[in-house]
């Protein structure tokens, strides 16, 4: 075969192999997940332009608070707690976002809040949203989830402010 | 203040399959470019090879549907492309060496890309939770290091060029370090999940970095003097600095504490010294590496000036695949298959053979980031950079960075085990992706079996 077909093939080859890299690169970008972290000032800027209600409101709604692929009820978002905070404690100053299905606490490395404490149990506590609001529940943990003096014994619900014990860690559910 | 919330990745199988051809493409077209350019005509040999590797690809990506359908679409697409192209460069040498299809070398490693595939299917099959190893750590523990001194075992292990890290049973011959690689991964990531939280205490802190208490050194010395046994036993460079290092790098990733690279980086300092004074065939490497050109290191071995000036030839576009002699360096397919490529694709085409690589190494990162526990996250973290730490020793090698060490190139170089090893570290990758990547089933959906209405049942 002629020189001209094998230059044509060999340069073509590079070209190739290249492309495959510019390929898998440009999937690369279309295939960001896990978290994403969007400053909180990002959706209120827009205000100066017109939007429909419902949009409106659903963007004034923090991300972390909005399940993937479901309603959030904007009446009640104002008024609860959406995070919790550890007070004291090795993770004091730890904040993390509410679920409502529900966050783990304890050592076990699938909670939701990690403890990385020596009094705290690997599955401690959990707490979730009851028919009425927050709710923490101990999962049967060794030294027992407080609140107060009183160590807890069923579902107990818990407002914002309300100090939480595990172990020597102190968490509190803010707004 | 910021809000963090969860993305959901696709699935990216259709993808897979879009790149997969992509990549069964230009091994084709690289392999008609040897036949034309070598014989003058399309190799008849085309449809039997291309169509065993079209089944080979085609198996592992219906597996990955069934069984692993969250799994990163990029790492297998890549590792095929890498191993076709090896391939392709056996065969080349294959034709230049004047040996036939049935007795030359690019057959057997189709043959063992099969058999590696096949493993690696199995295991994708077999292990449906990366997890259940972490149930085996000590058990791995136990089997890496004995992989690793197996060769020592007197009439097992044979010397080779130099060096002792084969295993001969019958006709079989064996590299087992390249699997100890994966098995040491395997325990180190299940040791250091228990027992980073000790290892990682406060310490003193001195001249900024934070040093660990002296009797949290234990680990990192046992390592460091089992890595100095291969090296001055087995005469192995290349397997001592491999496990050494994957070791430092799973114990910096579990602990955060750069300390621990600094103290790995320091005994590895010593360690290359001592030996370097003690043992001849160090010394001869350090020569060959320093001074390459020189009379004397050229009366030892000229097999690394040959390379470089097989690259040299090649030039920025390189002389075209069949087009260059490749052939004139020893072990021109194995441990020199980079400077064989650099000479018939060029500068222009080994970058992108090496970022590749680099990108296959970011994948493996990525999952680890994905992963959702620690053990996945540092096995993970520790497959792929053991796959970095390879291409770095190999290529730093034959490009005189570092004393050359027999190491194989991941996918790329000929050699059973090496595609066994790889392969199946492929497998684990894409299994832990695969956990990474599913989506967190939602404990508030309702369960399908828990809204049942329980049934009465008579039971007599």
């Amino acid at each position: 075969m002629s020189e001209l077909t094998i230059t044509v093939m060999r340069l073509g080859l590079l070209v190739a192999l290249w492309a495959f890299v510019i390929a898998v690169v440009g999937v690369l970008r279309g295939d960001l997940y896990g978290t994403q972290v969007t400053p909180r000032r990002a959706a209120a800027p827009r205000g100066n332009t017109p939007r429909p209600a419902a949009r409106g409101s659903a963007a004034s709604v923090p991300a972390e608070q909005r399940p993937v692929g479901r309603r959030i009820n904007a009446r009640s978002a104002s008024r609860d707690p959406n995070h919790l905070r550890v007070m004291s404690g090795p993770l004091a100053g730890t904040s993390l976002p509410l679920r409502e299905a529900g966050i783990l606490i304890g050592r076990s490395p699938e909670s939701a809040l990690v403890l990385e404490d020596d009094f705290a149990s690997g599955r401690h506590a959990r707490i979730f949203k009851g028919p009425d609001g927050w709710v923490v529940e101990d999962l049967g943990s060794t030294n027992g989830t407080f609140i107060g003096p009183q160590r807890l014994t069923t579902a107990t619900p818990v407002t914002a402010g309300t100090e939480i014990r595990f172990g020597t860690t102190v968490v509190e559910l803010r707004r | 203040m910021t809000t963090v919330s969860a993305l959901s990745s696709r699935k990216g199988r259709n993808v897979e399959l879009g790149l997969l051809v992509f990549a069964v493409a230009i091994v084709a077209l690289a392999y008609i470019n040897v036949g034309v350019a070598v014989e003058g005509a399309v190799p008849p040999s085309l449809v039997a090879v291309g169509t065993g590797f079209l089944v080979i690809t085609a198996a592992f990506h219906i597996t990955m549907r069934l069984r692993a359908p969250y799994a990163d679409p990029l790492i297998l697409p890549i590792a095929t492309l890498l191993n076709g192209l090896g391939l392709v460069m056996i065969n080349r040498l294959d034709l230049a060496n004047d040996r036939s299809l049935a007795e030359g070398m690019a057959l057997r490693q189709l043959m063992w890309s099969a058999l590696a595939a096949g493993l690696a299917i199995a295991a994708l099959i077999i292990l449906r939770d990366h997890r259940i190893l972490r149930r085996y750590t000590y058990l791995a523990g136990a089997i890496g290091f004995g992989l690793l001194l197996l060769p020592l075992v007197p009439g097992l292990g044979v010397e080779n060029y130099g060096s002792r890290i084969w295993i001969a049973v019958g006709p079989f011959s064996f590299q087992p370090g390249e699997i100890a690689k994966i098995v040491l991964a395997v325990f180190f990531a299940g040791y250091l999940v228990q027992t980073r939280d000790a290892l990682s205490v406060a310490g003193r802190r001195i001249l900024g970095l934070t040093l660990p208490r002296a009797r949290d050194l234990g680990p990192i010395l046992v390592a460091w003097m089992l890595s100095v046994g291969v090296l001055v036993l087995e005469k192995d460079l290349g397997s001592s600095l491999l496990f050494f290092g994957l070791f430092v790098a799973m114990l910096y990733i579990a602990t955060e504490r750069t300390s621990w690279v600094a103290i790995g980086l320091l005994l590895f300092g010593v360690g290359c010294w001592v030996a370097n004074l003690l043992f001849s065939h160090v010394q001869r490497r350090v020569l060959l590496w320093l001074d390459t050109f020189s009379r004397e290191a050229l009366d030892t071995s000229d097999q690394l000036a040959r390379g470089l000036m097989g690259m040299a030839s090649g030039g920025m576009l390189g002389t075209g695949l069949g087009r260059g002699r490749p052939e004139l360096t020893y072990f021109a397919e194995s441990d020199f298959i980079i400077p064989s490529f650099g000479e018939e694709i060029g500068l222009i085409g080994l970058f992108a053979l090496l970022l590749l690589y680099v990108l296959l190494v970011e994948r493996g990162l990525r999952t680890a980031i994905g992963a959702r526990d620690g053990f996945g996250k540092l096995l993970a973290a520790g497959l792929a950079f053991s796959v970095a730490l390879q291409c770095f020793v190999v290529v730093g090698g034959v490009t005189r960075v570092i004393p050359l060490t027999g190491l194989t190139m991941p996918f790329l170089s000929q050699g059973g085990s090496s595609l066994l090893a790889n392969w199946t570290l492929v497998a684990l990758l894409l299994r832990i992706s695969d956990h990474a990547r599913r989506p967190v089933p939602d404990p508030a959906a309702p369960n399908p079996v828990a809204s049942e209405e329980t049934q009465v049942v008579k039971v007599r």
